[in-house]
């Protein structure tokens, strides 16, 4: 008996209508869909994503060359070349970061003492060349200036827990 | 001056072939954007099966997609294998689209509506689409590929072993029938919707969708192209338009075995309610709407099943398929001849 409702049940196709009609209602169910490029997605305040080089308020930048960052990046990434200033301060000459290299790990952030270089809250910075992707200081500077206000808001929020 | 034209068209060679190539040109240019926009209504179905948006950026909903996916494939470089047989590699792709192409010869659109309204359409098509296997094969072998040849080999054996039960799907239409005709075909399913062919041959008609799965090497049945064994099967080394050829090929083979079921089934050209506003819409939108429904389940089908085991592929084939298609026919002839309701030459 039970063979027999099983080949009944598979010459009426039973499985395959129950299977149809399963997907023809999921057909019908609203999209679950971000449409990506017009509409985003929430973003954590720890997300780690482009470098910055943050300033001071009054201008003066924050990092001090410790190499705290380029010796604990895991990829070596990072590149610091660094000599005294006229003013006696030590500042770097030369912050590199290779972005092909990069694994985001936010360990450079970590280590940074001043809160200097940080992984930002962009992640839309794809290039159409390798070349672009070898981040100097000027744009690590520039990156700090134009991310400033959400960086510091993040670092703000989640200082409680550092 | 109207009789002058007449004749010209009707008697003179070169205004017969004009004719002929009008004809040629009037089925193959909407079944190309047919094809194309298969394309875009398959990915908008799977899409949505898998509650996503599909392509929607490429002009008004993603319309321009299928436009750009083609510009794409004509506008890349043609890479020839060092190792393949250069003149076979070139062939192989344009005699899968030809084959697709040349079927539509004796599909009647409308009453009246077909290029070569031949007494054998039936068994022109069944040659036609075994033709198509040639491509394949010649595709997997030209490449010099151990995923296209594999891929080729498990097609062909695929094509011809769901072709049997195909043939044995037409036999029992054709009793039914007694024309080889395809316009015969449709003119004896005329009247309401259950007296087409689907209600009373409802098993024939499932055996004929499933194989027709199998022959356009759809989901469940697309073992050529199963990406974890054989990369993309018997078009793995094809690139540019020589991939464009065969993908064309393909879904105008989707549209082709549509229309085939349609034809056969679901009463071609006829309106489903045999009355006054139904009547009045143009026989060719009929046809066209039956051939929309049955791609749509192939998307549809696409979008739910998964995909079938080699073995259990061929155990399908041979050992269920063609003994209830074949003792399908013996019961319709029977039926027929005893029942006095055979059709009358």
């Amino acid at each position: 008996m039970a063979s027999l409702d099983r080949t009944a049940r598979a010459f009426l196709l039973s499985e395959l209508v129950a299977g149809f009609a399963l997907t023809l209602k999921y057909m019908f169910k609203p999209k679950v869909t971000v449409n990506y490029p017009y509409e985003k997605g929430p973003l954590s305040p720890r997300f780690r994503g482009e470098h910055a080089l943050r300033r001071y308020p009054n201008g003066e930048e924050r990092c001090i060359a410790c190499k705290l960052c380029e010796a604990i990046c895991p990829a070596q990434a990072i590149t610091i070349e660094a000599e005294p200033r006229d003013d006696g301060s030590r500042r770097t000459t030369r912050y590199d970061i290779d972005m092909t290299k990069c694994i985001y790990c936010g360990f450079c952030q970590e280590a940074c003492p001043v809160d200097a270089i940080v992984e930002g809250p962009n992640f839309e910075f794809s290039t159409e060349t390798r070349e672009e992707l070898m981040y100097n200081k000027d744009k690590l500077l520039a990156n700090g200036d134009r991310w400033e206000t959400l960086i510091a808001a993040n670092l703000h929020s989640e200082a409680a827990y550092r | 001056m109207y009789a002058d034209l007449i004749t010209f068209f009707t008697t003179n060679w070169l205004g017969m072939a004009i004719v002929i190539l009008a004809q040629c040109l009037a089925v193959t240019v909407p079944l190309l954007v047919a094809v194309a926009y298969m394309t875009y209504v398959d990915r908008k179905v799977w899409a949505s099966i898998q509650l996503r948006r599909g392509p929607n950026v490429v002009g008004p909903f993603g319309l321009l997609q299928p436009f750009a996916d083609g510009l794409k494939l004509v506008l890349k470089e043609t890479i020839v294998p060092s190792s393949a047989n250069g003149i076979l590699f070139v062939i192989a792709p344009m005699i899968a689209f030809m084959t697709a192409l040349v079927a539509w010869a004796v599909v009647p659109f409308d009453n009246g509506w077909v290029i070569a309204d031949i007494n054998v359409g039936i068994l022109y098509l069944f040659a036609i689409s075994s033709l198509g296997v040639y491509g394949i094969i010649i595709a997997g072998w030209a490449s010099n590929s151990k995923y296209a040849f594999l891929g080729a080999l498990r097609s062909a054996a695929q094509m011809v072993s769901y072709e049997v039960s195909i043939g044995f799907v037409l036999i029992t239409v054709l009793l039914c029938v007694g024309s080889l005709n395809l316009s015969q075909v449709v003119l004896a399913q005329s009247g309401w919707f259950w007296n087409w062919f689907w209600l009373p041959l409802l098993p024939m008609f499932v055996i004929f969708f499933i194989s027709a799965l199998a022959e356009t090497n759809r989901t469940p049945f697309d073992l050529p192209m199963s990406e974890a064994e054989l990369v993309a099967g018997f078009h793995t080394e094809y690139s540019a338009m020589t991939f464009g050829l065969f993908f064309l090929g393909e879904y105008a083979n989707m549209i082709l075995l549509s229309a085939l079921g349609a034809v056969l089934f679901l009463g071609g050209w006829h309106s489903p309610i045999p009355y006054a506003p139904f009547t009045l819409v143009p026989g060719v939108v009929w046809f066209a709407l039956k051939i929309a429904f049955l791609l749509f389940i192939f998307s549809w089908t696409k979008g739910t099943l998964p995909r079938y085991r080699y073995d259990q592929l061929m155990r399908l084939g041979w050992k269920v398929f063609l003994p209830v298609s074949l003792g399908w026919v013996v019961l319709t002839a029977a039926v027929l001849t005893f029942g006095g309701w055979l059709p009358k030459p």
